[in-house]
């Protein structure tokens, strides 16, 4: 009888942790899915960073600068006698 | 009669039976278990690697490599994630009809990718584009061509383009730096990727991360001593003098005099790092590391400094240099024209060779070559950039009069800009020429360096010479035109004789100026090199003196270096916190830009 009982429980251990190694392998996947679309998020994003970077870049190229400040907004360099010297009083 | 069989007859019947269909049973189920056992334990290792070679991938995950960056974090190389293109010719040798699709959206040449396919038949995987831009990649993976896939890759940018091409240098196709600081730095800017085994279904999707093997590493972010500003001025400069006095070449070098950085270098002719087809070999030099040149005048206050240091002359010593040549052996040196009796500051104002080569002679060999090699003359910068040759400074030794008369006005004696530079810097502050830099160094850093070195000269010899350096750029000077309004400036001219083909070259020149300002407590130290100018004037003074002012000017407004030599006539005003906080902004503002080319 108590061997019969021993063998119940070892039986329905098994039935449990086979039904957990399911779970869990189940869950693993689902989580694999979810890092694999994060990465591709990840990825996504780098691609954008380095795109605006270089956007930056070259909007803010300093020829660019230049230009637009000469051309657009008439912008001169200030004659020496139009240049107040400023001192810190620190 | 009815035959009835009795049951222990049915029985025995059937007993044969049973044993048979058992016998059969009992067969089978061990045919089924040596086949599991087979398949589970014989054969295992051999099916396990069987189905892994299949399925299991070892992917490696690039990370990217470090960014190089100016001395305020400004991006002079960045890599950014791109996609390459790539098949399996097996698969894709199938689907004849996508060919042509494909090699238009990737611009190859009609037929060329049935070449390839043909070629690498029994491979797996070969690159059909490298790098490609995103929108492209993502319309190639529109089509489901089989057999094509995208691996991600980083692709080298460099927003600075041509300004800081010489530099920075760049990368080959495999992100191994090839040049400049690309090439110095690529052990701690190179990325290590990652790799993983994963499981990869029949369509090379990846199912299942197995094991990850290595994480990936990107590279480390390296911060230069250049500042992009000054760079682009001088660049923008340069190319403007180049190409108005159709010169061959020229390059320009600014560096901190306290720290031995180097602020700027830029060379001309140059290049687009980033679209490299066109490239011409000359254009990849940067010349004012490898480029050796004979200095000419402008090493004439070394000489004067090496005489003051003797004791035996002060900036007002006569020195007579009638009448205007100088017999030394068979050779004649000449000066441009007759100057009369003259101090010697005037020796360096008028750039008179016979006064230069009159003090040498009358000082010891030794004393001359010490003073030179104190300066880091005849010895390379200690840059670290590849390729730099070291100065030639033979011997003194072996000079007869006429080689200590002519390596005192520049000839017999070789530098590269960046070397010409440092001497410079040298005699700008206490006589120490620290090692160039092309990271950022700071002042204790330069001072430890500088306990390294042996000054040869004085604080009053360099103090004397910087004075006459300041007569050269004032009127009667040999380069008014490098002078900046509101700042003394302190600087030499040169006009070297190019040597060549065994001889000096008639009308071969290199245009020089080198400087240093501001003059009462130097900051920065240039050197511009036009090499060859064609115009009318070739020079240092008309050629090289206008673009030392023009860049210095730009140079010390953008460094916040205050004037220190204001007209009595600018306005000068004492902020008063008070009526600041109490006031609105000024509406007037004024833009700060460099003057025009």
């Amino acid at each position: 009888m108590n061997k019969t009982g021993l063998l119940v429980v070892v039986v329905l251990a098994v039935l449990v942790s086979a039904i957990a190694v399911i779970e869990v392998k189940h869950e693993s996947r689902k989580r694999f899915v979810e890092l694999r679309a994060l990465e591709k998020t990840r990825d996504a994003m780098n691609v954008e960073w380095g795109q605006l970077q270089l956007e930056q870049g070259t909007w803010g190229t300093h020829s660019r600068v230049e230009r637009l400040a000469r051309n657009k907004l008439h912008m001169v360099m200030p004659e020496m006698n139009a240049v107040v010297i400023v001192k810190s009083p620190l | 009669m009815q035959t009835s069989q009795s049951p222990l007859s049915l029985q025995h019947a059937y007993r044969g039976r049973r044993r048979w269909v058992l016998g059969v049973l009992a067969v089978a189920g061990l045919t089924l278990i040596w086949r599991a056992v087979d398949l589970q334990v014989l054969d295992k290792a051999f099916l396990q690697s069987q189905g892994n070679a299949r399925f299991l991938r070892l992917v490696s995950e690039p990370a990217h490599r470090g960014m190089i960056t100016d001395r305020h974090g400004e991006p002079l190389a960045i890599s950014t994630p791109v996609d390459s293109v790539w098949a399996n010719p097996q698969e894709l040798i199938e689907s004849r009809e996508s060919w042509r699709k494909l090699e238009k959206l990737l611009g190859m040449k009609s037929r060329s990718l049935e070449r390839l396919l043909a070629n690498k038949r029994d491979k797996e995987f070969v690159y059909l584009k490298r790098r490609v831009s995103p929108d492209v990649a993502a319309r190639i993976m529109a089509l489901k061509v089989p057999g094509v896939a995208l691996a991600p890759e980083y692709k080298r940018f460099y927003p600075a383009g041509e300004v800081a091409a010489h530099v920075v240098g760049f990368t080959n196709v495999d992100d191994k730096g090839q040049e400049g600081m690309e090439l110095v730095f690529d052990d701690r800017l190179k990325s290590i990727a990652g790799k993983s085994w994963v499981i990869k279904d029949r369509y090379g999707r990846v199912v299942e991360n197995v094991e990850r093997v290595s994480d990936p590493q990107p590279g480390e972010d390296i911060a230069l001593s250049i500042d992009r500003r000054l760079q682009y001025l001088a660049y923008r400069e340069l190319k403007a003098a180049v190409k108005n006095n159709r010169a061959d070449s020229g390059s320009v070098v600014i560096v901190d005099v306290h720290t031995g950085e180097i602020l700027a270098m830029v060379n001309q002719p140059a290049y687009n790092p980033n679209n490299r087809y066109r490239l011409k070999s000359g254009d990849l030099r940067n010349r004012a590391v490898t480029d050796v040149f004979e200095p000419g005048s402008t090493i004439k206050p070394f000489t004067v400094a090496a005489a003051l240091e003797t004791g035996k002359y002060n900036a007002h010593t006569a020195v007579d240099v009638r009448p205007g040549y100088l017999k030394v052996g068979r050779k004649i040196i000449r000066d441009f024209r007759d100057y009369g009796v003259i101090d010697v500051s005037t020796i360096i104002q008028k750039s008179s060779n016979v006064g230069a080569s009159k003090l040498a002679l009358s000082i010891s060999p030794k004393h001359l070559w010490n003073t030179f090699a104190s300066v880091g003359l005849g010895t390379d910068s200690g840059s670290g950039f590849p390729g730099e040759p070291s100065g030639l400074l033979t011997d003194f030794g072996a000079w007869r009069d006429i080689q200590r008369a002519t390596v005192s006005y520049g000839y017999g004696l070789s530098v590269t800009a960046l070397q010409l530079a440092r001497a410079y810097a040298a005699l700008a502050t206490d006589g120490r020429p620290l090692p160039s830099s092309f990271v950022p160094r700071d002042l204790a850093q330069a001072a430890e360096l500088s306990t390294y070195y042996q000054p040869v000269l004085s604080k009053k010899s360099l103090l004397s010479v910087r004075g006459m350096l300041e007569t050269v750029v004032k009127k009667q000077g040999s380069g008014t035109r490098a002078a900046v309004p509101g700042y003394r400036i302190a600087g030499k001219t040169g006009t070297v004789k190019k040597f060549g083909g065994g001889g000096y070259v008639e009308d071969s020149y290199l245009a020089l100026f080198a400087g240093i300002a501001p003059a009462s407590d130097p900051r920065l130290a240039m050197v511009v090199i036009i090499n060859e100018p064609r115009g009318e004037k070739y020079y240092g003074g008309a050629v090289a003196a206008p673009v030392f002012s023009r860049i210095m000017a730009g140079a010390l407004r953008m460094m916040d270096i205050p004037p220190d030599s204001l007209p009595i006539t600018v306005k000068q005003a004492v902020l008063d916190m008070q009526s600041i906080k109490q006031s609105k902004m000024p509406d007037r503002r004024v833009a700060m830009l460099g003057e025009a080319p």
